[in-house]
C-alpha cells in the first residue's frame, strides 16, 4: 500500500467534508435526540431537564410495550422471511430459465414502489369484505376466511406479508449477484464426484454465500427499523394500536400528541436496541474481513 | 457451466413455483392498475380482480392534469418537474461524494479508517423522524429553511452512508496492484481516481444511482417538511391528492395517481434491472 | 429611442399625470399587498372548493395566497410540518389549527394577536361565549374560527327505518330495540369504521347520551378523576361495548364515508357520525327527511358537541404580509364568506344571527340547535375531535377506548381505570 508521507494528508482531506458533515449529521441528531428524551419538550423543544421521567413514562406505556413486541415480531419474521424468500428465489432463477429477466424484473419491481403509491391496493387486498376473502369466496369456497388485517392479534402478520413483498425480489438479487460469483470449478468438481444439485448447494453453494449474507442482513434488518410507510399505509397502527412499531409510536407521540420528550425517548430505545444487535455483528465480521 | 436441463417434472415445478411467486408479486400492481382503467361506479359495483369492462384512460388524465391538491387543481404535473429538479442533484451528488469516499477508504486507508467508515455505517440505521425538528433548526440557521437545496442537502447528508458502503465494498475487489504500479509510475491520487478507477465503476455506478435515484424519488417525509411551497416533490402532490381526510374519493383516479408517482421508479428497475444485478455481481454484495 | 412626433406630444402631455398617479397608486397597493402562506389540509371536494372560495376573496382584495396543502390524518401530517417551519424560523401567516392546540402554540409565544380586526368587526357580539374563549390567548384574539360541525348526530337510512317500521331512537335503550328488530332483518344496524377517532366518536356520543351535558363536560372535557371512575361511566362504557355485536365484523380500518355509504346504499341502517357525513348523502343525490334522517345521537338532543375548525395567526416580520393576514382574518368572519364556505363543506356558520335560507334542513335543524344550547350551557367541544383536552390526554384516551373496542378480555371495570390513567397524559 502506497504509503508515501507526502500525499497521505490528500486522501484525508478528500474525505474530511463529507465524513465530518455526515458523522456530525448522524451522531449530532442522536445527542440532541438524547438531549430531548431528558427534557420536559412537549409540542416544541424546551430544553428543561427532567432526568429520566420520560423513559418512565414511555416503560409505563401499554402501547410502547405493544409496539416493542410487535418490532420483535415482524422484525423477525421480515428480516427471516425476506432472506428466506430472497435466497430460494434466487436459487431457482439461477438454474438457467429463459424467461430470467422478465421474472427478475418482476420480483424485483415492488422495491422501485414506496407504500405510499402500494398502500391503498393492499388495503383492499388484505380487507376481508373487498379483497382476497370476498374473492376466494366468490369462487365458491364460503368457509374461506382471511380477516387478519381486522383482527387486533393478526393484523401484524399483514404488515410482514406486505413487507416481505417489496423486500425479497431486492434481497434475491443480492444472493443472485453472490451466486453467480461463485466460482463454477468448485461446483463441477463436486458434479464430478457424483453430488446431487440439492446436495451441492447445502455443502458449497450456501456456505460461501455468507459475506453476501452480511450485506444482505444489514440492508433487510435496516429496512426492517425504517418500516414506517408500510405500518402507516395499511394499518396507520390498528386496529386500535394492534400494528404500531417503534417508528410509528415515536412520530405519533412527538409530531400528533406533543409529546416530544416522550417520542424522544422511545427513539433513543430504538436506537440502542439496533447498536445491541447490530454493533457485534458488525465487529466480528469486520474484523474477520480484516484478514 | 450447467447445461440447460430438459423439461422434467422438477423443472415444471420449478417453473410452476416461479410462476406462483410472480403472481404473488404482480397482484398489487394488477389491481391498481385495473382500477385506474375503471370509472368509480364499476369500482364500486364489481370484485376487486375484475378486467375493466370498459377501459378508459380518463383517471390518469385527471390525475396528471386536474386533480385538486389543495386549492390548486394543476394534477401532478406540476410536482413531477420539482421532484426532478431535487432528485438529479441529490442523486448526482450523493453518489459522486460516496465514490470518492470509497476510494480513499480502500485504496487509502489510513489509522482509523476502518472505525469511521464503521461509524458512518451505524448511521444508516437512524430512523428518519429524528432527523425532522433539528434539520429544521440548522436549515433554518443556515437560510435554507423550505427550499429545495435545504431538501438536496438533508437527501444527501441522508445518503451518504450508503452511498459510501456500495463503492468502498466495490473498489475493495479491484486488485490493489493497479493502484500500486499507477504510483510507482508516479501517477497522482487524483489521476489513478480518474484514470483507472472512475472507468471501472460502471457497475457499482448503475447501482448506487439506481438505489439512490429509488429511495429520493419515493421519499415523503423529507419532501413534506423541508421542501419550500415551490418545489414540493410527487409524493406529497401524490398524498395530498389520495389522502383526503372527506368527501367522495375517486379511487380510479387515486390509482392513476400512484401509477404517476411510481412510473419512473418502475422505468428504471424495468428497463436497468439487469444491470442493478450485473453491478451487484461485480462486487456491492462482498464484505 | 426617437423623439415623439409633434403631435403625439400633447396626448401624452395629458395622459402623462394619469399615469404617473396610476403607477403610485399601484405602486401603493403593491406595497401593501402581501401574501399569505396557509397551512390546511382541505385537498379536494367540497372543501378544496371552500377554500379556493376564500383564496378568491383573499386575492380579491390584491393580496397573494400561497398555497401550503399537506393532507392526510386529519391533520397529522401538517402538524408535523408546522412543528418543523415554526422551529426553523419560518412558520406560514395561518394554519389549520383547533381547540386547545390554540393556546399550546400561543403558550410558545409564536401566534399573532388579530384583536384589531376582532374589535372592528365585534366578534365577541358575533360567536358565543364558549367558541370566542377558544380562540383567546389571554384575552387577545389569535385565531379566527371559519366554521361549526355538529358531531353528535345520528344518520339514519329512511327506506330501512320505514320497511322495520321503525321510528328514530330518543334513548339509548331505544336504540337496542330499534337495533335487534333490525338485526332481524339481516340489516346491520350501525355502520362503524374501526379507526381511533370513530371509536371515540361513538363513545362521546354515547356518554353524552348516557351521562347528559353536565357529566360529559365533568368527566371528557375537565377529565375530573372522579367523574372518570364514576358508576355512570362504567355504565357509559358498557352501553359503548354493547354497541360492538351490532357493528359488521369488517368494521376495522374502514375510512368513515365507507360507512356511510353503507347506509346509504341499505346495507346498514344507522351511523352515528358527525354533520360532513350529510356530504356523502348529498353527493349521492340523497335528500335530507325524504332519503335520510338526521337527528341528535341517542339521549343527546339538548346537547350540541361541536367541531370548529379554525385558522390560528402566526407572527410575522413582514408588514405587508401582516396587512394581509389581518385581511385573511376578517375575510373569514365575513358573512359572504361564512355562507359560501359552510354551504360547500356542509357544516354551519360559527358567526350567529346568518340566515340559513340557502342551506338544507339538517344544517337548520343545526344551526337553531347551536344558538339554544349555547344559552343553555350545552354546546360541548368533541372530544374525538381536537376540542376538548390538549393531544397528549386525547390520544392517550383514544388508545384506551380503541383497545376497550376492539379486544374481548377487556372489562368496563378495568377500561374505565385505563380511561382515567390516560387522562392523566401529559
Amino acid at each position: 500500500m502506497p504509503s508515501r508521507a507526502r500525499t497521505l494528508w490528500l486522501p484525508k482531506l478528500v474525505i474530511a467534508p463529507s465524513f465530518a458533515l455526515s458523522l456530525l449529521f448522524i451522531y449530532g441528531l442522536m445527542a440532541w435526540n438524547g438531549v430531548l428524551s431528558l427534557s420536559a419538550s412537549r409540542m416544541l423543544p424546551n430544553y428543561e431537564f427532567v432526568g429520566l421521567a420520560q423513559y418512565e413514562a414511555l416503560f409505563e406505556s401499554e402501547r410502547w410495550w405493544v409496539a416493542l413486541r410487535n418490532l420483535g415480531i415482524f422484525g423477525g419474521l421480515f428480516v427471516g422471511g425476506g432472506m428466506a424468500l430472497g435466497l430460494l428465489l434466487a436459487i431457482l432463477l439461477d438454474q438457467k430459465i429463459r424467461l430470467e429477466g422478465l421474472l427478475r424484473t418482476i420480483y424485483l419491481y415492488p422495491m422501485a414502489l414506496s407504500f405510499i403509491v402500494t398502500g391503498t391496493a393492499w388495503k383492499w387486498m388484505l380487507n376481508p369484505g373487498l379483497g382476497l376473502e370476498h374473492l376466494v369466496q366468490e369462487w365458491g369456497f364460503a368457509d374461506f376466511s382471511f380477516g387478519w388485517l381486522v383482527d387486533p392479534d393478526m393484523a401484524i402478520y399483514c404488515v410482514v406479508i406486505a413487507g416481505i413483498w417489496q423486500s425479497a425480489g431486492f434481497v434475491m438479487a443480492l444472493f443472485l449477484a453472490g451466486l453467480r460469483g461463485i466460482d463454477d470449478s468448485i461446483i463441477k468438481a463436486a458434479q464430478v464426484d457424483g453430488a446431487s444439485l440439492p446436495r451441492i448447494y447445502w455443502r458449497i453453494i450456501i456456505p460461501s454465500l455468507r459475506p453476501v449474507f452480511f450485506s444482505t442482513l444489514m440492508v433487510v434488518s435496516h429496512l426492517a427499523i425504517k418500516s414506517f410507510d408500510l405500518v402507516m399505509a395499511l394499518t396507520a397502527g390498528g386496529p386500535g394500536y394492534a400494528t404500531d412499531l417503534p417508528a410509528t409510536y415515536m412520530y405519533t407521540m412527538a409530531f400528533s400528541r406533543g409529546q416530544i420528550g416522550l417520542g424522544a425517548a422511545s427513539a433513543t430505545i430504538m436506537l440502542a436496541t439496533v447498536a445491541a444487535i447490530v454493533v457485534p455483528y458488525l465487529y466480528s465480521e469486520l474484523r474477520g474481513a480484516r484478514r | 457451466m450447467m447445461a440447460r436441463p430438459r423439461l422434467s417434472p422438477a423443472r415444471l415445478l420449478l417453473l410452476g413455483a416461479l410462476l406462483l411467486f410472480a403472481l404473488f408479486f404482480l397482484a398489487p400492481l394488477y389491481v391498481m392498475l385495473s382500477a385506474s382503467l375503471k370509472s368509480m361506479d364499476e369500482i364500486r359495483n364489481s370484485s376487486l380482480l375484475a378486467l375493466p369492462t370498459s377501459p378508459s384512460l380518463q383517471a390518469w388524465a385527471t390525475a396528471w392534469s386536474a386533480a385538486c391538491t389543495g386549492t390548486d387543481c394543476g394534477g401532478l404535473k406540476p410536482f413531477f418537474l420539482n421532484s426532478l429538479l431535487m432528485v438529479l442533484p441529490a442523486v448526482g451528488i450523493s453518489t459522486a461524494l460516496g465514490a470518492l469516499n470509497g476510494y480513499v477508504l480502500s485504496k487509502w486507508r489510513f489509522r482509523g479508517s476502518e472505525l469511521l467508515f464503521a461509524l458512518m455505517l451505524f448511521g444508516v440505521f437512524m430512523p428518519m423522524q429524528v432527523v425532522l425538528l433539528p434539520m429544521s433548526q440548522v436549515l433554518g440557521w443556515l437560510g435554507l429553511a423550505s427550499s429545495v437545496w435545504g431538501l438536496i442537502l438533508v437527501h444527501v447528508l441522508a445518503g451518504i452512508p450508503s452511498t459510501t458502503l456500495f463503492f468502498r465494498n466495490y473498489y475493495a475487489g479491484l486488485p490493489d496492484e493497479l493502484i500500486k504500479a499507477a504510483t510507482l509510475d508516479g501517477a497522482s491520487f487524483w489521476q489513478i481516481f480518474r484514470r483507472i478507477v472512475l472507468p471501472l465503476s460502471a457497475p457499482i455506478l448503475v447501482v448506487t444511482l439506481i438505489w439512490q435515484f429509488t429511495n429520493i424519488w419515493n421519499d415523503f417525509l423529507y419532501g413534506v417538511v423541508f421542501s419550500g411551497a415551490d418545489s414540493k416533490p410527487i409524493t406529497v402532490g401524490l398524498n395530498n391528492l389520495a389522502n383526503t381526510s372527506s368527501s367522495v374519493k375517486e379511487y380510479n383516479v387515486d390509482m392513476a395517481a400512484a401509477m404517476i408517482a411510481g412510473l419512473p421508479t418502475l422505468l428504471v428497475y424495468a428497463l436497468a434491472g439487469k444491470y442493478f444485478v450485473r453491478g451487484l455481481t461485480a462486487g456491492a454484495v462482498k464484505g | 429611442m426617437t423623439h415623439p412626433r409633434a403631435s403625439g406630444h400633447r396626448p401624452f402631455a395629458a395622459v402623462a399625470p394619469l399615469l404617473t398617479a396610476l403607477s403610485l397608486s399601484l405602486a401603493a397597493q403593491l406595497a401593501t399587498a402581501g401574501e399569505v402562506e396557509v397551512l390546511h389540509w382541505w385537498t379536494s371536494g367540497g372543501e378544496a372548493k371552500a377554500a379556493q372560495a376564500l383564496k378568491a376573496s383573499l386575492q380579491a382584495k390584491g393580496h397573494g395566497w400561497k398555497d401550503f396543502a399537506v393532507a392526510g390524518g386529519g391533520g397529522d401530517s401538517a402538524m408535523t410540518v408546522l412543528k418543523s417551519r415554526v422551529v426553523s424560523g419560518n412558520a406560514p401567516a395561518a394554519a389549520q389549527i383547533k381547540g386547545p392546540s390554540i393556546q399550546d402554540w400561543a403558550r410558545e409565544g409564536v401566534l399573532a394577536s388579530i384583536d384589531e380586526v376582532a374589535r372592528a368587526d365585534k366578534w365577541d357580539e358575533l360567536l358565543p361565549k364558549v367558541v370566542s374563549a377558544q380562540m383567546k390567548y389571554r384575552g387577545s384574539y389569535v385565531a379566527v374560527p371559519v366554521n361549526v360541525h355538529r358531531v353528535n348526530w345520528l344518520w339514519i337510512n329512511a327506506d330501512v327505518f320505514k320497511r322495520a317500521g321503525l321510528k328514530p331512537p330518543l334513548s339509548w335503550d331505544d336504540f337496542f330495540s330499534a337495533a335487534d328488530a333490525l338485526r332481524k332483518l339481516g340489516i346491520t344496524p350501525l355502520a362503524h369504521g374501526g379507526q381511533n377517532w370513530q371509536d371515540l366518536t361513538l363513545f362521546e356520543a354515547v356518554v353524552l347520551g348516557v351521562g347528559g351535558a353536565d357529566f360529559y363536560a365533568k368527566a371528557l372535557v375537565q377529565l375530573d378523576q372522579s367523574s372518570l371512575t364514576s358508576d355512570t361511566m362504567e355504565r357509559a362504557l358498557a352501553t359503548f361495548k354493547r354497541l360492538k355485536p351490532y357493528t359488521d365484523k369488517n368494521a376495522p380500518g374502514r375510512d368513515w364515508n365507507l360507512a356511510t355509504a353503507m347506509v346509504i346504499k341499505g346495507e346498514a341502517a344507522m351511523q352515528i357520525m358527525g354533520d360532513w357525513a350529510k356530504g356523502e348523502f348529498v353527493a349521492a343525490g340523497k335528500q335530507p327527511g325524504k332519503d335520510f334522517l338526521c337527528v341528535a345521537a341517542p339521549g343527546s338532543a339538548k346537547s350540541f358537541s361541536y367541531n370548529i375548525d379554525s385558522f390560528a395567526m402566526f407572527k410575522l416580520k413582514n408588514e405587508a404580509n401582516s396587512r394581509a393576514q389581518k385581511d385573511l382574518a376578517a375575510a373569514i368572519m365575513a358573512p359572504e364568506f361564512q355562507e359560501l364556505f359552510n354551504l360547500n363543506k356542509g357544516s354551519i356558520p360559527v358567526r350567529m344571527g346568518m340566515k340559513m335560507d340557502r342551506f338544507d334542513d339538517c344544517a337548520k335543524t343545526s344551526a337553531q340547535d347551536f344558538a339554544s344550547s349555547a344559552k343553555a350551557g350545552s354546546l360541548l367541544p368533541s372530544i374525538a375531535h381536537g376540542m376538548a383536552v390538549p393531544s397528549a390526554s386525547e390520544g392517550a384516551i383514544k388508545d384506551a377506548i380503541s383497545q376497550y373496542w376492539n379486544s374481548d378480555r377487556l372489562s368496563a371495570r378495568d377500561a374505565m381505570k385505563k380511561l382515567a390513567a390516560a387522562a392523566r397524559s401529559k
